[in-house]
């Protein structure tokens, strides 16, 4: 509630004084989609910089990551945004399953705390957004709850969403699947890795925070 | 041996939102598979994966969830006000929610006309139990 009146002051200060707005873009989305990679790909297009580090273990991003005033061109219209980044919701989180990936178990359970942390955080910071990219993995089944919760919850708050298809230059991906998933939502595939199909997801961007 | 456990909506309808939460947590931690009539709201699922978050440890791994909801499938918008106001008048009670502990359930697959629960191996689980 507090969030929401200091919003709606920025807000109308901002609009009184001529202030340009910054759109708060939230990146969210489950584990291991690419959340992170595109938050980089984003910012390595506007700013020249990357945000986060990127890795094949799950829940590499544990923290929110946030980048400043990234201003954004489409069609000769620019916009400026803070892209934040989000660690990847789940609803399960087992430290075993990091030390498939070598790490001792000391540090697995530290990463297993970290990651529990990190999707609280991802949580709270709903209400903290004005616009929201979900990024899911083409490769994979779309129907997964955590992606239905997610765009569910957005929609109960009224926060535009655009999905973002991410690794369509995999063989195994299936844009169609996940636009069937969710008819009622813009879906732009995208490889957020190989900066394929950028353009489309910039115009779509755009219209999003219209 | 697994316990399937059936809730009717009826048992969660007059608690808040923390305590249907709480319910279906603590049924979770007992190794139950939870079979709920009906659905929690969104902001009540996203509640219950911050709490579960709050209260992984080595014991709990967290938990697998699916709502099987079939009125998400209706494209008329009659039928979707129709069953928003039914929604309203007598609590989520269209679909299912199917809640499991991670220790027992690998993974649900939803695809949109078929529920799959893959368990993990009871073999498995049992030398994880002595370990």
């Amino acid at each position: 509630m507090k969030i929401k009146v200091m919003s709606f002051v920025a807000n109308l200060f901002n609009k009184l004084f001529g202030k340009k707005k910054i759109i708060r873009l939230g990146i969210y989305g489950p584990i291991n989609a690419g959340k992170t990679t595109l938050a980089n790909r984003i910012c390595k297009d506007w700013i020249g910089e990357e945000l986060g580090i990127v890795s094949k273990i799950p829940h590499e991003t544990r923290e929110i990551q946030m980048k400043e005033k990234v201003r954004i061109k489409s069609d000769n219209k620019e916009l400026d945004f803070n892209i934040i980044d989000t660690p990847g919701i789940a609803t399960k989180v087992d430290y075993e399953d990091f030390m498939k990936f070598k790490l001792s178990e000391k540090e697995a359970k530290k990463r297993a705390r970290e990651a529990t942390r990190g999707v609280i955080e991802a949580i709270k910071w709903l209400e903290n957004v004005d616009c929201v990219l979900v990024v899911l993995d083409a490769t994979q089944n779309p129907y997964n709850q955590v992606n239905i919760t997610i765009i569910g919850n957005l929609a109960a708050r009224d926060i535009p969403v655009l999905i973002v298809a991410n690794k369509i230059d995999l063989r195994k991906a299936n844009i169609k699947k996940v636009k069937n998933a969710f008819p009622q939502y813009k879906v732009v595939g995208i490889s957020a890795e190989k900066g394929k199909n950028m353009e489309e997801f910039y115009e779509e961007l755009f219209e999003l925070v219209k | 041996m697994l316990t399937l456990q059936f809730i009717p909506y009826r048992e969660i309808q007059g608690l808040s939102s923390i305590g249907r939460i709480r319910k279906l947590l603590n049924l979770a931690k007992e190794n139950k598979i939870v079979l709920l009539e009906g659905r929690l709201t969104k902001d009540e699922e996203t509640e219950l994966i911050k709490t579960t978050m709050e209260e992984i440890n080595v014991n709990f791994k967290g938990i697998e969830l699916a709502v099987v909801n079939p009125s998400e499938q209706e494209e008329d918008v009659f039928a979707k006000i129709r069953t928003g106001i039914v929604g309203a008048l007598i609590g989520n009670r269209q679909g299912f929610t199917i809640i499991g502990p991670a220790k027992i359930i690998k993974s649900i697959k939803r695809d949109p006309n078929k529920l799959q629960i893959l368990m993990k191996d009871a073999k498995y689980r049992e030398k994880k139990r002595r370990r």
